[in-house]
């Protein structure tokens, strides 16, 4: 590894630490005195969006295709892993951290297995013909788990409709670094030859097929990827919801996430880890103070959408990142030339 | 010297029909080690299209092509990518919004060997790589004089660069045949001479055969050892330069028969 | 048979719903290769401006279908004001823009619905109080009979429209070559406009035949009916004027059939598996033309 990246990751991950602390200190000391409970899960709810808008931008950025069906992949992920939860803890007792690891584990591999088997066909399509796949889709998955219930063998519970009596065990501390290490991974992907291959897919296909780039292959490992980090927020939010309803994730909801990119910067990982908090937990802030905000909430989403998309339609941050470690180590460098 | 006999490309009767319209017909198109073949034709005469056929972008309806005596048909285009053909494109196709050392960086992807896990941990063995690789694609970009743009996005390169470096990046890609449409195209005599100096160093350097697609003559003529003429789909004429320049079918298709409209025989 | 002869009456007027719709789809995507999302949402307005209406026609003594013209004024204003406000400014900027900007007009359309009307779905007066008609011993809503003869003859209209008057001829010109038309003096941003204004009229007359079959409206209408009538028209081939009619009659036919035969619950799953089928199998629709991307 060059020295430079060392000095950079030492970098991130003190700021992560810092972030991490930070939480610990509003929420687990007192701080916040009795409203740490609802700031508590406003910062859960921000992460696991957090989670899925990054994994949408690793579509929409870096791929170059939209998917308008990624609440669908969300709730793979959050049925399958309550699903999975509710019965193992049935049977056997187990820590919350424990339940916690199952539940996101399953419910990204859910959301991964639907993604390859929609993938595979579906990425021979592309642009709008792609997008209205993905909706399709997530309504097919919708209108599946609003009628379709599933009795296990054993138990009484009946699953899938609406479901409720899922383990609270999203605690944020887990679910920060859940955040974190998904973020990591997709950074790391992107930062590859694969993601390399994947942007100049975005750039132009035929180019990169006639470059050796098996254009299918890496939009099918995209594409699952994505899903499955949708699937992993899916669980989350199942896991610290506690009841699911299906009509949750509508199409409403993936264009919900789909604005939410836009509006951070397509292509931008930064755009969207300030986006998605942001503008998931702002407005639940603000009802707090105004309780009628709530339904002028997606109206004013949708006004700013389409305001942006005409005066800046790259975004917040327009494909760029903001790196901390460059800021600081470009601020010594600078210092120095100036000592000099 | 077997080896030496059985030609790099050979296309056999090769053909692609759009609709009714026989787009390509019964091209037969031999190129041996070493050798820079010009192929020129009218406007609509059917060059790209044997480009994108041979490349896998096209599946010919008639006949077959061989590399180096293996059979092609229906292989995809990474594959006929990693098989040893590569290409360049008449309207530049870059990475527009990627840098230029990456534009050539993704060419080297199909050498690399970094799987998925290793990529994502980081593991010492995607540094290693990663760095040799970086190494290997900016010699690629000193032989054209882009080393001093590595950093910059390709759309933001001259014409003339764009169109070095989209040879650059066919070259990553470690090939035994190279096939460039219309390199010159829009480019002032300076870059072409440039051009024509980077084809001779390609040659002298590396070796590969070169199928050249060009409307610039006094290019073909000076640098191709042999021609096809290609005229509505099919091969009118080949032979040297010499022998080209002096075909009375090929100057008829140029300049259009004299008691007849322009390319107005069917 | 009396049950397969009322599945396929019902299964009409809806097919003929979602053609309607599905022809303001076709239309603008023809033209500007956008998917207009919220061209659903014309609809939903089209419906709450019947609810608001009728009552006032009926207290004033009108006519009730004045409600319909006023409900076709209103989407037409609507539609060409979303072209002219949000769609022309992005024109030109790539499709991916101008896929967001048609969501964020939906999103637009379908949460100021949110904070006007509320939430709560509400029934529209009925316009027509037709007898049940009685076919081959399967008793038919007037009504129903009634919005499926109206659709028809829109739609007859419309293709007579587009293939014999010069306006239609332009239409028809534009999709196949903007520089083209522009160079034989048409004007491109005229034509678009128009295309608007049509579309969102047929969303209003939609919308007339929807209330008067459905009753019950709210403010996600739009994405529900649009989304659907959107698959039809990627059915019949998108571009293709003949196949949004064919593959909206077709989509509702298949849809009541389901729902009548197969899966009550889950027959919309079977609409979104159809228009996936047909996409993978042939994305250019039953009657659309191939685009090739130039090498």
């Amino acid at each position: 590894m060059p020295k430079i990246m060392k000095k950079k990751y030492l970098i991130n991950i003190i700021a992560v630490a810092v972030v991490f602390l930070i939480l610990c200190l509003l929420f687990d000391t007192g701080l916040l005195g009795r409203k740490a409970a609802y700031f508590n899960g406003l910062v859960t709810i921000g992460m696991f969006y957090t989670i899925i808008v990054c994994s949408l931008n690793l579509l929409t950025g870096y791929m170059g295709e939209f998917s308008l069906g990624h609440a669908g992949f969300m709730s793979i992920g959050a049925y399958a892993s309550a699903i999975a939860t509710t019965i193992i803890s049935d049977h056997v007792q187990l820590s919350s951290i424990a339940l916690y690891l199952i539940a996101i584990i399953i419910g990204g591999l859910a959301a991964a297995i639907i993604g390859v088997l929609v993938g595979i066909p579906a990425l021979r399509l592309s642009g709008d013909y792609l997008c209205i796949v993905t909706v399709a889709v997530a309504e097919i998955v919708r209108v599946v788990l609003s009628n379709v219930g599933i009795k296990p063998i054993t138990g009484n519970a009946t699953f899938g409709k609406s479901f409720a009596g899922i383990a609270r065990v999203s605690d944020y501390h887990y679910v920060y670094i859940t955040m974190v290490i998904c973020i990591a991974i997709m950074y790391c992907y992107i930062r590859s030859r694969y993601g390399r291959a994947l942007i100049s897919i975005r750039e132009d296909r035929i180019a990169a097929a006639a470059s050796g780039i098996n254009v299918t292959r890496t939009k099918v490992l995209t594409f699952t990827i994505s899903a499955a980090f949708a699937g992993v927020a899916g669980a989350i939010y199942a896991h610290y919801i506690t009841t699911l309803v299906p009509t949750y994730f509508n199409f409403s909801k993936s264009s919900e996430f789909l604005a939410i990119v836009i509006l951070g910067g397509s292509g931008s990982m930064t755009g969207s880890i300030i986006a998605a908090p942001i503008l998931s937990a702002l407005p639940q802030l603000i009802s707090y103070v105004f309780p009628d905000f709530a339904s002028y909430r997606m109206l004013i989403y949708a006004v700013v959408l389409v305001v942006v998309m005409i005066f800046k339609p790259t975004g917040l941050f327009g494909g760029k990142e903001f790196s901390l470690p460059d800021l600081i180590l470009d601020g010594k460098r600078k210092k120095k030339e100036k000592v000099s | 010297m077997a080896e030496e006999n059985v030609p790099v490309l050979e296309t056999k009767s090769l053909g692609i029909q759009f609709g009714g319209l026989k787009a390509v017909n019964d091209v037969n198109i031999e190129i041996y080690k070493g050798e820079l073949i010009g192929l020129i034709g009218p406007n609509g005469a059917g060059k790209t299209t044997i480009f994108n056929l041979i490349t896998g972008i096209y599946a010919p309806t008639t006949g077959s092509y061989m590399l180096c005596g293996k059979r092609m048909n229906g292989l995809k285009t990474h594959q006929v990518v990693d098989e040893g053909i590569a290409r360049t494109f008449q309207n530049i196709r870059l990475f527009k919004k990627m840098t230029v050392l990456d534009n050539v960086k993704v060419a080297f992807n199909k050498n690399m060997k970094a799987n998925l896990f290793q990529s994502i941990i980081r593991t010492p063995y995607f540094w290693k790589e990663e760095e040799e690789t970086t190494q290997k694609a900016m010699e690629l970009l000193k032989l054209f004089n882009l080393e001093g743009f590595a950093d910059q996005y390709a759309e933001n390169l001259p014409y003339g660069k764009q169109r070095l470096l989209e040879i650059a990046r066919a070259l990553a890609t470690d090939m035994k045949l190279l096939l460039l449409d219309e390199p010159a195209a829009g480019m002032n005599p300076v870059e072409t001479a440039e051009l024509k100096e980077s084809i001779k160093m390609l040659r002298e350097k590396f070796g590969i055969p070169i199928l050249l697609i060009e409307h610039d003559m006094s290019l073909v003529m000076s640098i191709c050892e042999r021609i096809y003429v290609l005229n509505f789909g099919e091969i009118l004429a080949s032979g040297t330069p010499e022998e080209i320049a002096a075909n009375k079918d090929v100057i008829e298709a140029y300049l259009g028969k004299e008691d007849e409209d322009e390319g107005g025989d069917d | 048979m009396t049950k397969l002869i009322q599945s396929l009456m019902y299964g009409l007027n809806l097919g003929s719903i979602y053609a309607l719709t599905a022809l303001g789809y076709t239309m603008v995507y023809g033209i500007i290769r956008m998917i207009n999302f919220a061209h659903g949402d014309f609809i939903m307005v089209g419906g709450f401006t019947l609810f608001y209406t009728i009552p006032v026609m009926k207290n004033l003594g009108l006519p009730l279908w004045l409600a319909v013209i006023a409900a076709i004024c209103v989407c037409v204003g609507v539609g060409v004001l979303t072209e002219q406000i949000a769609y022309k400014p992005v024109r030109g900027q790539g499709s991916t823009t101008a896929l967001i900007t048609a969501l964020g007009m939906s999103l637009v359309l379908e949460n100021g619905a949110l904070v006007v009307f509320g939430s709560a779905p509400r029934n529209v007066p009925p316009m027509f109080s037709l007898p049940t008609i009685e076919i081959m011993g399967a008793s038919i809503p007037g009504q129903t009979l009634l919005t499926l003869a109206i659709g028809v003859v829109v739609m007859i209209i419309l293709s007579l429209f587009i293939k014999y008057t010069k306006l239609g001829k332009a239409m028809r010109a534009v999709p196949e070559d903007k520089v083209a038309s522009t160079l034989v003096g048409i004007n491109v941003n005229k034509i678009i406009t128009i295309t608007f204004a049509i579309g969102s009229g047929l969303a209003a007359i939609a919308s007339m035949m929807y209330t008067t079959s459905y009753v019950s409206i709210k403010n996600e209408l739009g994405i529900t009916l649009g989304l659907k009538a959107f698959v039809a028209a990627v059915l019949g081939g998108i571009g293709s004027v003949a196949g949004a009619m064919v593959g909206g009659l077709l989509l509702g036919i298949v849809e009541i059939l389901v729902k009548v035969y197969m899966l009550p619950g889950t027959y919309e799953a079977v609409t979104y598996l159809i228009l996936i089928v047909v996409l993978l199998v042939r994305p250019t629709g039953l009657l659309g033309k191939a685009v090739s991307e130039k090498v």
